[in-house]
């Protein structure tokens, strides 16, 4: 492969000293591989470096309380998540006083929540199939707590976009009941 | 009759073509890849599965982590460089064009404005440091962080005439009670749609 060498063999007999020609070729085989290399790396760094977002859209905030019209929701309808400290999470169906499942713990993942959201939501699109209203899907209620954090919230976030809940709010009210039963008993 | 013979290929190949075009194409991506500031607020950012990108322009990121602590930056010098006159005229804090210049370099930082000078003046190794930057102020009574938001989305207004794009960037153990006080900063001036900045998760998760 290497072409530098330019040798003539034996010297000359000394009779005419000849420049010697060189011959011009450079192997370039491992300039290439380097600088392919070095193409792989820059581009698979720039397109992936970018960090991944979530979008989230929250509602006006009505500071006026005059303008608030209540907005009645079908309690069988809405299943409430409550967020507490040290990645505790608590769920409950329907309201509060009458709840029709719950309150119970669940755990974040797979196989907590993932699958208590699933057959939730197909139980309620068959209840508002059976009133007419084959549209109204599951609406679930966020509620982190003031010690919880972040990541908790992002998990159910993430929840909601893996098992297709679309309807989905962040209230930040707790009634003193609910409270109560995050802090355990 | 002479045999046939074969002909004697040569196996070497003429690369310097090739050569050029990958050196072509490898100072292409030095060029447009941008090296990666060191973050004066180090946080670990919670996985989702989501995987929508952040916008590249007219981007505003609020780093929230290390207890409380709210950071601000925004993309674009010119954008940053309007946004610190704005709020000097506000704050009554005269910057001098160099310090403007120097500040449109920072990527992003923590400090109220009447240390902002000192910031400035540091090196870049010196501000990164721990305990440096405390933070923006954030309290009622002191809302500074509202005020850069607020200076921000005018100032990129002026520049490019489009809305201020504004991602929320928390560190995944900080308490949610700071992040809806930012978010709450945010929806006092109608702010109500946002991104939250997340890193990759498996897809088996």
């Amino acid at each position: 492969m290497a072409e530098l060498n330019t040798g003539d063999g034996g010297g000359g007999k000394g009779k005419k000293v000849r420049s010697k020609k060189s011959n011009s070729k450079v192997d370039l085989t491992a300039m290439v591989d380097l600088a392919f290399l070095l193409i792989t790396f820059f581009m698979l760094t720039t397109s992936l470096s970018k960090p991944q977002s979530m979008t989230l859209g929250l509602p006006d905030k009505e500071d006026k309380p005059e303008d608030k019209t209540e907005v009645k929701v079908d309690e069988n309808r809405t299943m409430t998540l409550l967020i507490g400290e040290n990645n505790k999470l608590k769920w409950y169906m329907g309201l509060w006083a009458t709840p029709i499942a719950g309150p119970a713990d669940i755990t974040y993942g797979k196989d907590g929540l993932r699958k208590e959201l699933l057959s939730r939501k197909k139980s309620v699109l068959e209840y508002s199939a059976s009133i007419g209203k084959p549209k109204n899907g599951i609406i679930v209620i966020i509620k982190p707590s003031k010690k919880s954090n972040y990541k908790n919230l992002v998990d159910i976030l993430d929840e909601m976009a893996i098992s297709g809940v679309e309807t989905y709010a962040i209230v930040n009210d707790f009634t003193p009941e609910e409270t109560k039963l995050l802090e355990g008993k | 009759m002479s045999k046939v013979k074969m002909s004697k290929k040569s196996t070497s190949i003429d690369m310097t073509a090739m050569c050029d075009v990958a050196f072509l194409l490898l100072s292409f991506f030095i060029m447009t890849a941008t090296a990666k500031q060191p973050e004066a607020l180090p946080v670990d950012t919670p996985a989702s599965t989501n995987k929508n990108k952040l916008p590249e322009t007219d981007l505003a990121t609020l780093t929230i982590g290390g207890k409380d602590k709210v950071f601000f930056g925004v993309l674009g010098r010119d954008v940053k460089k309007r946004t610190l006159e704005l709020m000097g005229q506000k704050y009554g804090v005269k910057f001098t064009p160099e310090e403007a210049d120097k500040f449109a370099l920072i990527e992003n930082f923590g400090v109220p404005v009447e240390g902002l000078k000192s910031l400035i003046e540091m090196k870049n190794d010196e501000r990164n440091k721990a305990g440096v930057q405390t933070g923006i102020p954030k309290d009622s009574t002191n809302n500074q962080l509202k005020e850069w938001i607020y200076n921000a989305r005018i100032a990129t207004n002026e520049a490019t005439g489009k809305d201020l794009n504004i991602a929320i960037k928390g560190d995944a153990k900080e308490q949610y009670k700071v992040v809806k006080r930012v978010m709450d900063i945010l929806q006092d001036q109608q702010i109500n749609n946002f991104s939250l900045v997340t890193g990759l998760r498996g897809k088996d998760f």
